[in-house]
């Protein structure tokens, strides 16, 4: 009995016995057949409304339509390196900005990250592209940077605080600056134990840089919606839809693994011993609310 | 100020609309979100699969491109509904994942000897659940759905984009009205600001009157 590994009871089911083992066999038996009665209704649906006829897959062998495809996932692939890039810049700097030792400092820079926390991105992306009439990548790079780069400043300082106080204390006791200890002691602990929420806020970035698509910026889901639009193809929407978002739930998916496996790896790490290592989740925690 | 003043109507309506959406979205997500955690910890294995299956892809979407598919894709299979439910639908979906997740973890909190214990004394499945996990769980998870809940309120804009009647939308009318265009967006903020905040506001009340430490 010990060589297969035990089912453990949990909160809500005990361990079952066989007749309850024949009953969830039974259970599993009807749900496996609901769910590929919904797949299969899907499927036939999208056969009785015409997707898979060959005029509509046609397009995605001409050249000129894979380039445009490409190029716009390339754009999509800048922005969200731009958008990465300055809102980790700006999570550092605000995030030392709230923890100064200078009152006003720390009120400007708490009421920016509150600011920019509790504004939905589009509105700010629209003000930018509207209001200030900037082009359409600064926009979104800005907007993102602004959203992301506060949530990142709270992730950080999270994460410096976290750090248990007898580092902190051992360095001052070495005759260590305030300046010394941030960069060389709570620093680096930190972004260790806070990796793995960093990379799931770029997640989040990774996936706001669609709502660049609102704005006109020449992205993935406007090189789809362009070849979704085309009278030429037999209007190809669904077959867009079907080739666009693999794709981009793909790298969503890629990065959030990604996530995941460094939380584990850095749990595991001898150097996060002082600091407890958050779980692959992105940062957005309620604003007041700890 | 004249912004606001003149086109009170019309602010007032695109706020009623981003509450409604909110709203309905709020709900849906919540049913739907209950309904996938109850699968994600049966002990069904089809069941879990589906229940992961429908996380994990939800929440690596970009909610634009759900938003793409939704409004435009559904009417292609003979779907004609107004914009505002196929926006409901797209916003309650996508939050349902997160709901999920955090109702999940909620229910992972209780130890479980508490249902052990349940159990023993000869408590069926319902009042094991009803009387002892989710009066616990509960209370664990007021905070995070706060936050999912803000995050939802927060993702209508997009629907406005997609012109749904919504706050953001506004912006579009007053702009051709030649109204001053950063008065415009100020007031669509503090629109978005106090609708956040009072959701804030009511986790608050609920996390002092529920809430426990653990």
């Amino acid at each position: 009995m010990t060589t297969h590994t035990a089912p453990s009871p949990t909160a809500l089911y005990d361990i079952p016995g066989p007749v309850t083992r024949k009953r969830h066999r039974l259970y599993g038996f009807v749900s496996t057949v609901l769910i590929l009665a919904l797949v299969g209704w899907v499927i036939h649906l999208l056969f009785d409304t015409e997707q898979f006829t060959s005029a509509k897959w046609t397009p995605f062998e001409y050249k000129g339509i894979q380039e445009l495809l490409l190029r716009g996932l390339g754009n999509t692939l800048k922005a969200f390196a731009y958008a990465a890039v300055l809102s980790l810049v700006l999570g550092a700097v605000l995030a030392v900005g709230r923890l100064s030792d200078h009152r006003v400092v720390r009120w400007v820079s708490t009421l920016l990250v509150e600011f920019f926390r509790a504004m939905p991105v589009l509105v700010m992306i629209f003000f930018i592209f509207v209001a200030l009439k900037v082009q359409p990548l600064p926009a979104l790079v800005t907007g993102l940077t602004l959203y992301n780069g506060s949530v990142l400043a709270e992730v950080f300082r999270t994460g410096i605080n976290s750090v248990e106080r007898g580092q902190r204390e051992a360095a001052y006791a070495l005759g260590m600056r305030k300046t010394q200890v941030t960069t060389f002691v709570l620093a680096p602990q930190a972004v260790r134990a806070m990796l793995p929420t960093i990379i799931s806020q770029l997640v989040v970035a990774l996936k706001d840089t669609s709502l660049g698509y609102l704005i006109t910026y020449e992205e993935f889901l406007h090189a789809g919606k362009l070849i979704a639009s085309n009278l030429d193809y037999d209007l190809p929407f669904i077959p867009v839809v079907m080739v666009i978002s693999p794709i981009y739930i793909g790298m969503c998916m890629l990065l959030s693994w990604f996530a995941t496996w460094v939380a584990k790896r850095e749990r595991r790490n001898p150097k996060t011993k002082a600091v407890e290592v958050a779980p692959a989740e992105p940062g957005t925690l309620l604003p007041g609310v700890q | 100020m004249d912004v606001l003043t003149q086109n009170f109507s019309l602010y007032g309506k695109g706020f009623l609309g981003t509450v409604e959406l909110t709203v309905y979205s709020s709900i849906l997500a919540l049913l739907l979100g209950f309904f996938m955690a109850s699968c994600r910890v049966a002990p069904v294995g089809s069941l879990r699969v589906f229940g992961t299956v429908w996380v994990t892809v939800l929440r690596n979407t970009p909610l634009t491109l759900l938003f793409f598919a939704v409004l435009l894709g559904l009417p292609r299979f003979g779907l004609v509904l107004p914009f505002k439910v196929f926006a409901v639908l797209a916003l309650g979906c996508y939050t349902s994942a997160f709901i999920c997740e955090v109702l999940r973890s909620g229910i992972n909190t209780v130890p479980t000897g508490q249902g052990e214990a349940a159990r023993s004394l000869g408590m069926t499945f319902g009042q094991t659940l009803n009387n002892i996990v989710l009066p616990q769980a509960f209370r664990s998870v007021i905070p995070p759905i706060g936050s999912t809940l803000i995050a939802l309120a927060k993702n209508s804009a997009i629907a406005g984009a997609f012109s749904v009647t919504e706050l953001l939308g506004t912006y579009k009318t007053l702009n051709e009205l030649g109204y001053s265009i950063i008065w415009t967006f100020v007031w669509i903020a503090v629109g978005y600001l106090i609708i956040t905040l009072s959701i804030s506001a009511l986790f608050n009340v609920l996390e002092k009157r529920w809430g426990v430490a653990r």
